[in-house]
Parts: structure tokens; C-alpha cells; sequence
């Protein structure tokens, strides 16, 4: 038997629950309180739990360190994609209007989406590496030497 | 404005925003490139397109246009603004050409200094620093400035830890000033959570307007200023906030210094400029009370403690660390004439400087890639054996004394005229004597260089080798562009005289 074996059980029916909490806040942010950077801490969120629960290796293996980084430039690259995205279209930068010359609102919705999106991806994949840098530091002395 | 001409359109309508976008978004790309020679690669591109942009800006601004990009296409104040008039573009224009000629250095000396696997996230920290400085210059939004001034701050940081490979001392240096940068951007957005208070908005040019139908506001307004001067005021090194300077400059990977050295003090007193005249106005009492008898006192103090310290320096870096304290307090003795003379020479000082520091820096980077060289007692010949790098050394050298010709002298001629306009003959010892000082501290790395030999070691004397050519280049440019400032000084001057009248004018 391992040990916390209740922990392990509970967490492992939880995950999932918080991962998908997550988007429900990421994507409520339309209408109420909510959108990408709290979307992105519980993301990330779930991730640490499952680290601390089933040991940091463990966690590296499900989401590796490079991911982590690319994430963190995809999610910039998103956000300031977006914003190349309105200049290619004759706006000004960040000017979702221009994604639908129609319905200027419209355009505004689909931007505003996409730049959450690029959010939640940034502050997911740099929480997690903040946990991981600072969970990777081997002590300098180890238990025995003190 | 014929180059004008030859510009397309686009970078110039969309320029505020291209500045900052273009580093920051490629930054975060430069921060997964596995290859530091690609790395270099993009930043040389970035550089060179935030340069040509910037100067198109410059010409835009001789032509008489200022400009007020929507980010977003909001209006202001509601909006995010960006801004391009008379007082920041030439401020852009000095953090892009920088940037530009530390890149070019930066290929011989930072794969010298740095370690192998950081080089790339070194460049990916550098772009995004500049990105924030040019974000901080540009914006016309309050709020932003604290943004863009972390954004910087947080990869200056990391710049100068990056020195811990030559010098362990970087850590100790990079962590101080992570404290004291903290402390100043804390004071700084504690004092705009003040001038919200007061004003209800964070547009600079709202907030200026609002304060002056206030005439000057309540006692809010004044705490606001307090703050925001003094966090401003380590941000720039005002005299008696400047103990993080002279470790981070030691300290730092040459090609770090130097762009600390020329750009990042620099935005931080052209952010002092902003607050105090266009969105603080001299009319309130409690604005000229401090530019009357703070920022001209500490500006004093600095001016002659700064380079009575940098005599007693046995490291050459720190001895032009402490002369970059004195030299700010040149521009505060401009800022406090608070005359059109006056502030136009503390300004044309701050673009002179900037010139005359990067080179002599760079040279110094130069000497120690060369020859492992920081303290001054080994400056000893060094006339023989990198007589080129000595040379700028020297014009730059001359130039901070302030000899006729150079770059140095036109800002102190300036300022001198500006102090006796105002009657200030207190002053103009002031800045004789500081000159002096200025002459002893240069003059002891000058005269080991030139007339002592160079050192033996082993019985053998030292052979001359020069720096790389990719050294020579920025560091040449530099010292003779310092010339060319002594001989004519007309564009600079005018340049000078744009950012005064829209800081005494009134207005963003």
C-alpha cells in the first residue's frame, strides 16, 4: 500500500474538477467576475496539487519543463499576436474592432476572447515554473549534515 | 525633411506603439531560442528597426507635428495614450541607438562575460528591458508608467545578476538594487494612488488639467508629489538615494553597464521632468518649493560629494559609477534653474552624458575583455597597449571634464549661462569646481595610462592588443559623435530647446 492513500484518491477526483473550474472562470470573465489571470493561478493550481501530492518528478513527467516555457512565450505571443493581428488589418494596436468592420462589438468579443485566452496560458505556464524553480532547489546542506 | 519623405507611412503613425510591441514580443521569442548567435541575430534586427523608427519620430517632431496614438483606438483619458512630442522622442531615440550599439558590442563582450546556456535569455532580458524603458518614455498614461517602469526594472535585475560568472560580487549588487528599485517603484505608484485620489484619472494630461483648475489640489496632491519625487528619485539616482548605483555598475556585465549608464537613468529623470513641470506644475507653491530648495540641494550635494567620492575610488568602473552621481547632479541643477535656459541645458546635459558615458564604459568593458582590467592603479601603459580603446577613452574622458570641443562643454557652457541668467554666481563655482574634481579623477587613469610603462609580468612586458573591432566601432562612433556635439551643437540644442518649451509650456 502507498502511503496517503486517501489523499491520493481524493486529489486524483478533484483535478480534473479544478482544472475545469478553471475554464468555467476563464470563460465567465465574458459576463461577471472572472477571466484569464484567475483562470490561469487555478489552472496552475491543479497542476501544483498534483505535484505535491504525487511527488514533483511525477508532476515533471505529465508536464514537462519545456512546455512550461513555451507556454509562457505562447501565451505573450498570443496576447501580442492579437495586437499584430489588429495592425495588419489597418487598425490601431489592440483595436479589436477591426476584426468585424460590421459589427465593430462583435470584433471586440472575438479579441477580447483571444487575449484571455493568451493570458491564461502565460499565468498558467509561470506559476507552474515558479513552482517548479523553487521546488527543484536541492538544499545546500542535506538532513544528516546539520 | 527629405529622409521624411523616404519613410512609408505606417512606421510613423503606429510608431509609439511599435517601439515597445516589437521588443517585448520578440523578447518572449528570444527566450525559448535554444541558440545564442540567432539570439544576437534578432536582437541586432530589433535594435536597428527601433532606431530608424525612433528617428523618424525625432524628424516628425523638427517638422512641428506631435503625436497622440490610441492604444486600442480608445479615446483618452478613458484609453491608454501614447504619446510623441518635443520632450520624450529624443529620449527614445537615445534607449533605441543604445540599444543598438550595445547589441553591436555585446557579441565579443557578452560571450566573454556571460555563461554559455544564459546568452540567449540574457539577449530575451535585455529586449524586454528595453521594451519597458521605451514603454515608460512613451506612454501619456500614469498608471502604465509603474507598469512599464517593473517591466524594465525586473530585467535590469537579471542583467546585472548575469555578471555573477566574471564577478560574484553581482549577486550581492543585483539583489541590493532589487531592493532600493523596489522601494522606489512602491513610493512612485504609492504616490499616483494619491494623484487618483485627487483627480479621479490616470491620463497624464487630465490629470495635469484637473490639478490646475484645483490651483495645485489639497494636501493629497502635495503627499502625491512627495512620493513620486522621492521614487522617481531612486530610480535615478537623486544623491542621497544612490547606494545601489556604484555596486550594480561595478559589478554588472560590461555591456549591461553601459546601457544602464546611458539610458535607464536617463528615463527615469526624463519621468522626473514629466511629473514636475506638465502634470505637477512650478506655479504651486509645494512644486517650486521643491524644485527651489530639494531637487537644486541634493543636485549641489551630488555634483561634489559624487566626485569627491569617485577620486578615492581604487575601481575604475565605481570612480565612473560615482562621476554618473555627479553628472545627475548636473541635470538637477538644470531642472532647479527651472528657467527655459535652465532646464533646456539640465536636458541637453542628459542626451551629452549619455553619449560620454557609454563610451568611456565601453572602453572600460573593453579592458577588461582585453586584459582582465577594473582597478585603476592597472591602467598603468595601457596608452601601449590598446591605443585605439585608449583614444575614446581619453575624448570621452575629456569630454566629461568639459574641455572645449566636446560634447561636455557645450552642456556646462550651457548651464553656466543658464545659472549667471539667474543670477546664480554661486552655482557657477560650483560647477567650476566639480569640473576640477572631474579633471582628477580622469586625469589619474589618464596620466597611468600614458606616462607610466606597461607592466611586466614574468620579466616580459605586456604586448599590445587592441579590442575587436566589433568593440571599436560603438565606442569610436560614440567619441567622435562627443566631437561632433563640441564642434556643432545645433541639432542637439534644438532638441534641447523643443523639450523645454513643452515643459514650460504647459500640456502633454
Amino acid at each position: 500500500m502507498t502511503p496517503h492513500v486517501i489523499l491520493r484518491v481524493v486529489s486524483k477526483f478533484l483535478i480534473p474538477l479544478i482544472a475545469m473550474f478553471a475554464f468555467y472562470v476563464q470563460f465567465h470573465g465574458d459576463f461577471g467576475p472572472g477571466g484569464g489571470f484567475q483562470a490561469g493561478v487555478i489552472l496552475a493550481a491543479s497542476v501544483i496539487l498534483y505535484a505535491l501530492i504525487f511527488g514533483l518528478a511525477e508532476a515533471k513527467k505529465a508536464i514537462p519543463p519545456s512546455w512550461v516555457r513555451i507556454g509562457m512565450t505562447l501565451g505573450v505571443l498570443l496576447y501580442g499576436g492579437t495586437g499584430v493581428m489588429t495592425w495588419l488589418l489597418g487598425g490601431e494596436f489592440l483595436n479589436y474592432g477591426v476584426f468585424s468592420p460590421e459589427h465593430p462589438s462583435h470584433g471586440q468579443h472575438w479579441g477580447i476572447l483571444l487575449v484571455e485566452l493568451g493570458v491564461l496560458l502565460a499565468v498558467a505556464s509561470v506559476m507552474v515554473a515558479i513552482f517548479y524553480a523553487f521546488g527543484s532547489r536541492q538544499p545546500d546542506l542535506t538532513e544528516e549534515d546539520w | 525633411m527629405d529622409i521624411l519623405s523616404a519613410y512609408p507611412s505606417w512606421p510613423i503613425t503606429h510608431g509609439a506603439a511599435l517601439l515597445v510591441v516589437l521588443p517585448l514580443l520578440l523578447g518572449a521569442i528570444v527566450s525559448i531560442l535554444p541558440r545564442e548567435k540567432m539570439a544576437w541575430a534578432i536582437t541586432l534586427i530589433v535594435s536597428l528597426i527601433l532606431t530608424v523608427t525612433a528617428f523618424g519620430l525625432v524628424l516628425t517632431i523638427f517638422g512641428g507635428e506631435t503625436q497622440l496614438y490610441k492604444l486600442g483606438g480608445w479615446d483618452p483619458p478613458h484609453g491608454i495614450s501614447f504619446v510623441i512630442d518635443g520632450l520624450n522622442t529624443p529620449v527614445l531615440f537615445l534607449i533605441s541607438a543604445m540599444a543598438l550599439l550595445c547589441t553591436i558590442y555585446g557579441l565579443p563582450s557578452v560571450a566573454a562575460e556571460v555563461e554559455p546556456k544564459k546568452r540567449a535569455p540574457f539577449y530575451a532580458a535585455f529586449l524586454i528591458g528595453v521594451a519597458g524603458l521605451l514603454g515608460m518614455v512613451v506612454t501619456g498614461d500614469a498608471f502604465n508608467v509603474f507598469v512599464f517602469l517593473e517591466v524594465s526594472s525586473i530585467s535590469t535585475y537579471v542583467l546585472v545578476a548575469m555578471g555573477a560568472s566574471r564577478d560574484r560580487r553581482a549577486l550581492k549588487a543585483a539583489y541590493n538594487y532589487l531592493i532600493l528599485g523596489s522601494i522606489g517603484a512602491t513610493f512612485f505608484v504609492i504616490g499616483l494612488g494619491f494623484l487618483y485620489m485627487e483627480t479621479g484619472t490616470l491620463n497624464m494630461a487630465d490629470i495635469g488639467r484637473i490639478l490646475a483648475d484645483l490651483d495645485g489640489g489639497s494636501r493629497v496632491a502635495m503627499v502625491a508629489f512627495g512620493f513620486i519625487t522621492v521614487g522617481l528619485g531612486l530610480k535615478l539616482a537623486m544623491f542621497p538615494l544612490h547606494m545601489w548605483l556604484p555596486g550594480a555598475y561595478a559589478h554588472a556585465p560590461s555591456f549591461v553597464t553601459v546601457f544602464l549608464a546611458s539610458t535607464a537613468t536617463k528615463a527615469a529623470l526624463y519621468l522626473m521632468l514629466r511629473f514636475t513641470f506638465t502634470i505637477f506644475d512650478p506655479s504651486f507653491d509645494y512644486v517650486m518649493a521643491v524644485i527651489m530648495y530639494v531637487l537644486t540641494g541634493v543636485g549641489v550635494a551630488a555634483m561634489l560629494l559624487g566626485s569627491l567620492q569617485a577620486i578615492f575610488q581604487t575601481d575604475a568602473r565605481r570612480t565612473l559609477a560615482f562621476s554618473s552621481i555627479a553628472q545627475v547632479g548636473y541635470m538637477l541643477l538644470g531642472v532647479g534653474i527651472a528657467t527655459a535656459a535652465g532646464l533646456s541645458a539640465g536636458y541637453l546635459h542628459l542626451l551629452n552624458h549619455a553619449v560620454i558615458k557609454g563610451c568611456l564604459f565601453f572602453a572600460l568593458g573593453a579592458f577588461w575583455y582585453r586584459y582582465g582590467i577594473t582597478r585603476c592603479e592597472d591602467f598603468n601603459g595601457l596608452g601601449k597597449m590598446m591605443p585605439w580603446t585608449m583614444g575614446a577613452f581619453t575624448i570621452g574622458g575629456l569630454s566629461l571634464i568639459g574641455v572645449p570641443a566636446t560634447a561636455g562643454f557645450v552642456s556646462k557652457l550651457n548651464l553656466v549661462i543658464a545659472a549667471m541668467e539667474r543670477g546664480w554666481g554661486w552655482a557657477v563655482i560650483i560647477i567650476m569646481v566639480t569640473s576640477i574634481l572631474a579633471l582628477v579623477y580622469i586625469g589619474r587613469l589618464l596620466l597611468a595610462a600614458y606616462f607610466q610603462s606597461p607592466p611586466e609580468i614574468n620579466g616580459e612586458v605586456v604586448v599590445r592588443n587592441e579590442a575587436p573591432l566589433m568593440m571599436l566601432i560603438p565606442m569610436w562612433f560614440l567619441a567622435l559623435l562627443s566631437i561632433a556635439i563640441g564642434i556643432n551643437a545645433d541639432l542637439v540644442s534644438e532638441a534641447a530647446r523643443n523639450a523645454a518649451s513643452v515643459l514650460l509650456g504647459g500640456g502633454v
